[in-house]
């Protein structure tokens, strides 16, 4: 401690850090994803096909994002306690609205009109469960105990199937990660990951059953795209030829011949890690899975200095659905998992995910900057 | 204690958290491994092989288009297939300033503003590289102008196409329909894969309804091209499957006939082979040319096809509705017949009018001073109103609306076209529910007489009397052949289980319009060695006040009474029903019934020599 207060008044702090410090901004994470924006306005550059104005409408978005997320590095953790179970249950009542309303519109519904902009309550969703779940776990004794497990799967279980019914199999996918993350540090024992997982396993037909066309067609073109090459398979093989004529260098920025020739679609939303793959090559995807691993070290290094229950398991699940994220989207993209609509966060084209996302890293920093005692 | 307890308790949890935490990151290392492994393996051991693929030697996968399969009508006439034509096409990615080349084009081509912006728009969708075409069916001029030019255009260019053409033009176009450019609803609900590379798809009529056995199914090809996008090599290819030809029922000849005997009228005739239900003629006048609508129709001359009075895109045979007038008598006196309401020999008096018990308005008969005693046959016959309005007085409209049901009145016949109508039955429910009335007595009056709130499509009138000539077997109309079933094992028909006596009392009838002096039709029935079958009718359009004269020259040729004619022959071995209506036509039996006459006798008289 001595040390510490000795070392600032030697080093002053620069102004900027000062500045970023009474704003609740934690410098490292802030670094990181100030970085992964940056890099995301390189690729999107180029992936669009030099488009400004898709640079334009993300920056904008990229900009508010960053602004909620220091709103969110203000406040008070024991708030976002205190209101997680209102959220949560506010954000069931929107899905449950979305839903409603979409029976009335065509095909698929996922957002709430509001006028001036389009609300998905998914993707509150996707912060609202695992504080929900952290809140009810916190409130008694570590490790769970079945009843209380139970009680947790349910309140996991409930916004996973109303997204999936939107249907929205990305997002649900998240949602349940983010409430199954929660679980897991909260110290669910291992006995019970692996009766879960083969549970889980030997569902899977039961799951088929219950899938609709569409998400068949992806399983299977997943587990064969060469089946169905002008169809479904089209994206997976096209993405697989961009990735891998990269090669260890990369074709060079602007330099991706196969988004330019329009052979890969989708290549600046879900399928933008094929373009960074084959002008950056190997090295790029490598310093790219460095910059993700750097910043999900500190989220979990944030985590383990959190002081309460809550905070704990709010901040190691919010890193842990941040790593789902990347590690599905880029699994769907490199062809070994099915193609599932998830974008790389904070570098595919589209606000939604990053205000969502910085928001989560929003609390993060909260947590973070609002010691209420000094660590050891 | 418990204080104590707690506070141990947290230490416990504090480790158990920190162990998870390092787990966790263990495991996303081991995970991002993984994903590294694979990219190692895509970008270092498979690399050459996808930059053969991508780079050097790209591999595009390009789709191989189906020809569209060829329609025919009943003797093997084409009535819609795929020629050669020349189209100017364009290569955004290839021209550098594209505003100019188009101006130069214009300049050179004499190219419409409208057909600029048409081109602007498909370019718009279209990926960069694509060739989008902005002159379609170029003439041997425009194409000899351009080729002398052409060294000035990089990136444009004269292709080959194959697009469809209707030969005969307005005569089929309301059968066959035609097929234009996928849309933009129609991109998305298409299955992209089967339409990758196809630019049209069948917007109405029998292109529509078969669009799927038509187009085939698209093959591919991986063609290897080299740096400028050239095609160098096929490596692997599968052909696509041409779309299957059709084989209409149509009579393409026969439709010609109905067609020019409607002459300026507008109107429709629909003939169906009875013992099939296969459609002989499904003829709407007037028809209108859908060739252009293939190579995409100028706005201009859409609109004049919109706008204009006699609505030529309008399919009258298979949606327009009518009252039947007297055309549906036949149908009422066997409901008389088969309820046992009436027997054919009871004689009716009719003094030129009907008046319902206790009220004084006159429900006219269309002879001024009446047919007198009158039977079943005579009413039939000389059509008297005054007859059916008692008849349909005694069957009530519950009894009537039952029996005309199951003739095909109120419901879709079933063909193969997209876009029928429903038309209108009327009963005391629909009343009810639509209106939220009453049913009136002088409604069953007047629905006796086929007028009223009745409402009948002429393929639905052809069907009812292509049933009555098939002895209650009730017949299904379709167009296409499906040529793999022999024609005598089609599926069984329903059998409305008649009585033979009352059809024939029926049916005898009917031949007299044709055949006896006093009949409304008898102009028809000459020179022939069969005996034709029928009954006129004549809709009013609107209603004439109470004992008002009127005079058919004095009213607005619009407002003039639709005529109809529903008949079939030969009338012991019925072979063909026709149903004839002619808008504002005037009397039935004077207009349309020779329209009938003449398909009937065509059809006939090529059968009787094969």
């Amino acid at each position: 401690m001595k040390t510490e207060t000795r070392s600032e008044q030697f080093h002053p702090p620069s102004v900027i850090g000062n500045i970023l410090r009474k704003l609740h901004i934690d410098i490292p994470l802030f670094i990181g994803l100030f970085l992964i924006s940056l890099l995301s306005f390189i690729i999107l550059y180029s992936a669009s096909s030099q488009d400004m104005d898709v640079l334009m409408r993300q920056a904008a978005r990229v900009g508010l994002a960053f602004f909620l997320m220091t709103i969110l590095a203000h406040v008070d953790p024991y708030q976002f306690k205190r209101y997680s179970a209102l959220l949560f249950g506010l954000g069931l009542l929107l899905l449950v609205a979305v839903l409603i309303l979409g029976q009335f519109g065509k095909g698929a519904q996922r957002w709430l009109d509001l006028g001036f902009f389009r609300f998905q309550p998914s993707e509150m969703i996707k912060i609202t469960t695992p504080m929900m779940v952290a809140w009810y776990l916190a409130e008694h004794a570590l490790p769970p105990k079945p009843k209380q497990l139970l009680i947790a799967g349910i309140l996991i279980i409930i916004p996973t199937l109303l997204i999936a019914k939107q249907p929205d199999l990305g997002t649900s996918l998240l949602v349940a990660s983010s409430g199954a993350g929660v679980l897991f540090f909260a110290g669910l024992s291992w006995r019970f990951i692996l009766a879960i997982t083969a549970t889980l396993t030997g569902m899977t037909p039961i799951l088929w059953h219950f899938m609709r066309t569409y998400q068949r067609d992806r399983v299977l073109t997943f587990l064969n795209p060469e089946a169905d090459p002008l169809g479904r398979g089209y994206h997976i093989i096209q993405s697989k030829i961009a990735i891998g004529s990269g090669g260890i260098y990369g074709k060079g920025w602007l330099g991706s011949t196969q988004s330019e020739l329009d052979f890969l679609p989708e290549s600046s939303t879900d399928f933008i890690f094929a373009v960074f793959a084959e002008e950056f090559g190997l090295f790029g995807c490598v310093g790219l899975l460095v910059l993700y691993l750097l910043i999900i070290s500190r989220c979990l290094y944030i985590a383990s200095q959190a002081q309460d229950t809550y905070s704990r398991l709010l901040a190691s699940s919010l890193a842990f659905t941040f790593f789902v994220y990347v590690f599905v989207n880029i699994g769907m993209v490199i062809g070994v998992l099915p193609v599932v609509g998830v974008p790389l966060p904070l570098i595919s084209y589209g606000g939604t995910s990053i205000v969502t996302l910085l928001s989560g890293f929003g609390i993060l920093m909260s947590i973070h900057t609002h010691k209420k005692f000094l660590p050891h | 204690m418990s204080r104590i307890y707690t506070i141990k308790n947290k230490l416990v949890e504090s480790r158990l958290f920190l162990n998870r935490i390092i787990a966790a990151f263990i495991v996303i290392l081991l995970l991002t491994s993984g994903l590294v492994v694979r990219l190692v393996y895509l970008q270092i051991v498979g690399h050459e092989h996808y930059t053969t693929l991508a780079k050097d030697n790209s591999i595009k996968i390009e789709p191989l288009v189906p020809t569209r399969g060829i329609i025919y009508d009943r003797h093997g006439k084409v009535l819609a297939d795929n020629t050669q034509s020349f189209s100017l096409e364009l290569i955004p990615e290839q021209i550098i300033d594209l505003d100019d080349t188009l101006l130069r084009l214009q300049k050179l081509l004499d190219i419409s503003d409208e057909k600029i912006d048409q081109f602007q728009k498909q370019r718009k969708r279209q990926k960069r590289f694509a060739s989008t075409p902005l002159l379609m069916s170029m003439s041997d001029e425009e194409i000899a102008k351009f080729a002398v030019a052409r060294p000035y255009f990089p990136g444009v260019d004269i292709q080959a196409r194959l697009v469809r053409h209707y030969p005969y033009t307005d005569l089929a176009s309301h059968v066959v329909g035609y097929v234009g450019r996928i849309n933009e609803a129609e991109m998305k609900s298409l299955p992209i894969a089967e339409y990758r590379g196809s630019s049209h798809v069948g917007k109405i009529g029998i292109e529509n309804t078969y669009e799927t056995e038509l187009h085939g199914k698209t093959g591919y090809a991986e063609i290897e091209t080299n740096v400028q996008g050239r095609a160098i090599n096929t490596v692997n290819s599968v052909p696509p499957v041409p779309g299957e030809n059709l084989y209409l029922t149509l009579d393409i000849d026969l439709q010609k006939t109905a067609y020019d005997a409607l002459d300026t009228f507008n109107g429709a005739v629909v003939a169906i082979e009875i013992k099939t239900g296969g459609v002989l003629v499904f003829t709407s006048r007037p028809g209108f040319d859908p060739n252009p609508f293939v190579i995409g129709i100028s706005n201009d001359a859409y609109q004049a096809l919109q706008t204009s009075d006699n609505q030529p895109l309008y399919n009258r045979a298979l949606r327009g509705l009518y009252p039947p007038g007297s055309t549906l008598k036949p149908f009422i006196g066997l409901a008389g017949l088969e309820y046992n309401a009436i027997s054919a020999e009871h004689k009716a008096f009719c003094p030129g009018y009907y008046q319902l018990p206790n009220v004084s308005h006159h429900y006219r008969d269309w002879k001024r001073g009446g047919h007198g005693s009158v039977n079943m046959t005579e009413a039939i016959t000389q059509s008297c109103d005054v007859y059916f309005y008692s008849l349909a007085l005694t069957l009530g409209i519950d009894r009537m609306h039952n029996f005309l049901h199951h003739f095909g009145f109120g419901e879709k016949s079933g063909i193969d076209l997209v876009g029928e109508k429903q038309g209108l039955l009327p009963s005391r429910e629909w009343k009810r529910n639509r209106r939220n009335q009453a049913w009136y007595p002088g409604e069953t009056l007047i629905t006796g007489i086929g007028q009223g709130f009745l409402q009948v499509s002429p393929i639905q009138l052809a069907r009812a009397t292509a049933t009555l000539a098939n002895k209650g077997k009730v017949v299904t109309p379709f167009l296409v052949k499906k040529s793999a079933i022999p024609e005598d094992s089609l599926s069984p028909q329903e059998d409305l289980n008649l009585n033979p006596e009352n059809i024939n009392s029926i049916i005898s009838a009917m031949i007299n319009v044709i055949h006896d002096p006093h009949g409304t039709a008898k102009s028809i029935g000459k020179d022939i060695d069969y005996q034709i079958a029928g009954k006129t009718g004549t809709a009013q359009v609107f209603n004439i006040k109470q004992d008002a004269k009127y005079n058919e020259n004095d009213i607005n040729f619009k407002l003039r009474d639709h005529a109809l004619f529903i008949s079939f022959a030969p009338a012991d071995d019925p072979k063909i029903a026709v149903a004839v209506i002619v808008e504002n036509g005037g009397h039935g039996g004077s207009v349309a019934a020779p329209i009938a006459g003449k398909v009937i006798k065509q059809f006939l008289g090529s059968n009787h020599e094969n």
